[in-house]
């Protein structure tokens, strides 16, 4: 009996010294700057209007793509919706809208209020997917390119400068 | 210059170690019954010397010395003195530093007071202290040296991050260092009491006051980061469970238990073998929390610039230290075959212990549970404030009660014959609990039995403080750690359940309503410091119940070196409440977020920690003057 109670103390050692040597190589430091330059994984999110999964690997057939996070509650939304409005005469860019933790409702009041830009709609509606593409709070946006590498990364209502920024970047200007 | 002194002096630390491991060696097998006197000769010069070293890295940095990278990466020439010098120990190399001369001060000051155990004990003590000594210089030296140079001498440093340029911050790292590196001490003399076989009463006798230090700083340095962390971070609250801040309660717990075990093994010579698994695992739990924070498998206020070299090099140390005085112990262990009453002191101490086991094990799942789950499964998860309050507060309430039966109880066999007075201090709680629900209009089952429980102990600790000064039977250091237990619970559960938090979006002129307050932000004052530039805002709270108005002016600091944003808490306070208030600015908008807090009774929960340190130096003099 004593030697299998010291064997268990031995083995449960030696399991949290190897779960510590796994997590060693491991990156932590969850940082959103990183994300410039990274490429984005294949993440599925909702469709907004139905049942269906769009794969990010579809933006594949894009020049470029811009997905905007965004909820009717959050003011700031309501700002930079005008340089969304405008990006959509854009021919390369394709306009991407994640609805974040929203009330199909509201939302729904909100596009009709003032537009819809979007190409494509989809939903996140407990924020969980929103996180892998590093996003801390709305509105924030993300220029992937082709290969589905992220170019820029906008935290906040996008304005004006981000506009022209955006339109260099996919060569519009 | 200033490196090459640091590296010289570090090195001759290395030498002078193995120096003392070698005669210590030569002193256990010689027939001389006393150490050599040369071991005190060289053991005080080796704490000299890391002085020295110490000294020296101060010294780059109050004449910001910025040939070495570490003042270079850490300071700035307008950082006030005493962030300069605080600086030394505010970032991981010079940190580990501060490791090494508590490892070696607390030896030699071992070796010193010691002197009426046996030799080969305290001989034991110093070669495993001077191992541990060893394995911290050869991390410094190979890994994480203060003293590197650069070249070519930049003019400037990069500056200190301005959260940790304040005065509380300035001492926390070295009072917590004292507790946890502090316990190495009896960690060593743990492993030589088993090497040797000493496991008298005196055991107990020689490493007991140890134990209360490392407890006592440990507690003060607690309690410096939550009121650090209460006022500069600016979320209103004192302890948010972050794994850092866990790891530095983990050692708490078996410090705890292990003094309260110390007095079974004192008095009755027994638990010698659970004194000693509490003694190797509280010093194992400060080098685990050390391998945590530094090799940045955890993210926290705390985080160090992560570096996996170093945390491979802590984990081969760790495991090390695990395996070999595991090993030790299964080799050594005895099964004890004293009996104890279940009725008696041995039993309620050994109750105290269930306790701590079950808070420290509580806590230290919640901490490792996301990195397992996140090394095996890749699924990153938190483990936040809710389960802590869910799993630890309702034993908090049992605990509470025995905290306040415990001490009545006698050694050997116990026999109640106080039952009156209990249920006398029960009758109290509960009148008292039924006042505050009835006045203050706040019930909550688990909180008020929180509150019922810490008047319990209170009413019974007073109770022995009185009866003691009858009897002029003192016990005092006990009585006073109790009582302001039970106050510190009591004023966190009253501070938990009347506190008020509202969160508005204003412009300068403002008013907002709310209860019985009117808050106005009435203007914005822009001003220029050395080293940062401070928008202040001037708000004015009106209580028109109290008639009372207040002028707050929490501060949106704009810092050069680095360039950093930290918002600046305004706090007023008084003894019964603290009014507390955050501004942020909301980007691209002309509005302010105005965080308006009240939070009774903040003080007291302060100054009952304070007393419950009070109580422990004050059993360390009691015991030094028996001595």
């Amino acid at each position: 009996m004593q030697r299998l109670i010291k064997s268990t103390i031995t083995i449960i050692f030696i399991f949290i010294i190897i779960i510590f040597y796994i997590s060693l190589g491991k990156e932590n430091n969850y940082d959103t700057v990183n994300l410039v330059g990274k490429k984005i994984d294949s993440i599925e999110l909702q469709s907004f209007n139905d049942e269906k999964i769009v794969n990010t690997k579809s933006f594949k057939d894009n020049n470029f793509t811009l997905i905007n996070f965004w909820a009717s509650w959050c003011g700031p939304c309501r700002a930079e919706h005008p340089i969304l409005m405008n990006l959509k005469e854009s021919r390369s860019l394709m306009l991407v809208g994640v609805n974040f933790k929203d009330k199909k409702k509201n939302a729904k009041n909100f596009l009709d209020d003032l537009g819809n830009p979007y190409d494509i709609l989809l939903k996140d509606e407990n924020g969980k997917k929103s996180i892998i593409f590093g996003i801390y709070g709305i509105p924030e946006s993300i220029l992937l390119n082709k290969e589905l590498v992220v170019i820029e990364k906008f935290v906040g209502p996008l304005a004006k400068e981000d506009y022209e920024k955006i339109l260099e970047e996919i060569g519009e200007k | 210059m200033l490196s090459n002194l640091g590296n010289i002096l570090l090195f001759s630390k290395v030498l002078l170690s193995l120096t003392i491991i070698y005669f210590s060696y030569q002193c256990i097998k010689s027939s001389s019954v006393i150490i050599f006197k040369k071991i005190y000769q060289i053991s005080l010069l080796q704490s000299t010397l890391v002085l020295g070293c110490f000294f020296t890295l101060i010294a780059a940095y109050v004449v910001s010395d910025f040939s070495l990278i570490n003042v270079y990466q850490n300071s700035h020439t307008a950082k006030p003195l005493l962030y300069k010098i605080s600086g030394t120990w505010g970032n991981h190399e010079g940190s580990l530093l501060l490791w090494i001369i508590i490892l070696t001060i607390f030896s030699f000051l071992f070796l010193i007071y010691n002197n009426k155990h046996p030799k080969n004990y305290r001989l034991y003590t110093l070669i495993i202290q001077n191992v541990l000594i060893l394995g911290f210089l050869f991390f410094i030296l190979f890994n994480s040296n203060p003293f590197l140079s650069l070249s070519p001498i930049p003019k400037e440093g990069l500056g200190l991050n301005p959260i940790l340029q304040d005065p509380a911050l300035a001492i926390h790292p070295p009072l917590l260092y004292l507790g946890f590196v502090g316990s190495s001490i009896y960690f060593s003399a743990a492993i030589a009491s088993l090497i040797t076989n000493y496991s008298e009463k005196s055991f107990a006798f020689s490493i007991k006051n140890w134990v209360l230090i490392s407890w006592g700083f440990q507690t003060l340095g607690i309690l410096v980061g939550s009121i650090w962390a209460y006022y500069e971070l600016g979320w209103g609250g004192f302890w948010f469970w972050d794994p850092v801040e866990n790891a530095s309660l983990l050692p708490w717990f078996a410090m705890t238990a292990l003094f309260h075990s110390l007095l079974v093994l004192e008095k009755r010579n027994l638990l010698y073998f659970w004194v000693i698994i509490l003694c190797l695992i509280t010093f194992t739990l400060s080098v685990t929390g050390t391998f945590l924070v530094r090799s940045g498998i955890l993210n926290s206020v705390h985080t160090f610039a992560s570096d996996p070299s170093r945390g491979i090099y802590i984990l081969s140390f760790l495991s090390i230290m695990i395996f070999g005085s595991l090993f030790l112990l299964l080799n050594k262990y005895r099964k004890e075959n004293k009996l104890i009453y279940s009725n008696s002191k041995e039993t309620f101490v050994l109750i105290n212990n269930w306790f701590m086991m079950f808070y420290l094990l509580t806590v230290l799942v919640g901490t490792l549970y996301p990195i397992f789950t996140d090394a095996l499964t890749n699924n990153k998860i938190s483990v936040g404030p809710p389960f802590y309050n869910t799993v630890i507060l309702p034993v908090v309430v049992i605990f509470l009660f025995f905290m306040a039966i415990g001490p009545k109880a006698k050694w050997i066999k116990n026999r109640f014959d106080n039952l009156g007075c209990f249920a006398l201090f029960l009758f109290l709680a509960l009148v008292v609990n039924f006042f505050i629900i009835y006045f203050f209009k706040s019930f909550t089952i688990l909180s008020n039995l929180v509150i019922i429980s810490s008047l319990f102990l209170i009413f019974s600790s007073f109770f022995d403080l009185v009866n003691s000064i009858l009897k002029s039977r003192f016990d005092l250091a006990r009585t006073i750690s109790h009582l302001s237990f039970g106050f510190l619970v009591l004023f966190i559960g009253l501070n938990h359940n009347f506190s008020i938090e509202k969160d508005f979006n204003m412009r300068v002129g403002e008013v907002k309503s709310f209860d019985n307050y009117e808050i106005q932000l009435q203007n914005l004052e822009l001003k220029t410091y050395n080293n940062y530039k401070a928008i202040i805002g001037n708000l004015k709270i009106k209580n028109y119940v109290l008639k009372e108005e207040r002028t707050l002016n929490p501060e949106i600091r704009i810092y050069d070196n680095p360039q950093t944003l930290t918002y600046e808490a305004a706090i007023k306070t008084n003894f019964i409440k603290d009014y507390y208030l955050t501004m942020s600015n909301i980007d691209r908008s002309e509005f302010y977020n105005i965080k308006f807090q009240k939070k009774p009774l903040m003080i007291w929960i302060w100054i009952s920690v304070a007393m419950l340190v009070f109580g422990g130096f004050l059993r360390i003099f009691k015991n030094a003057k028996i001595n």
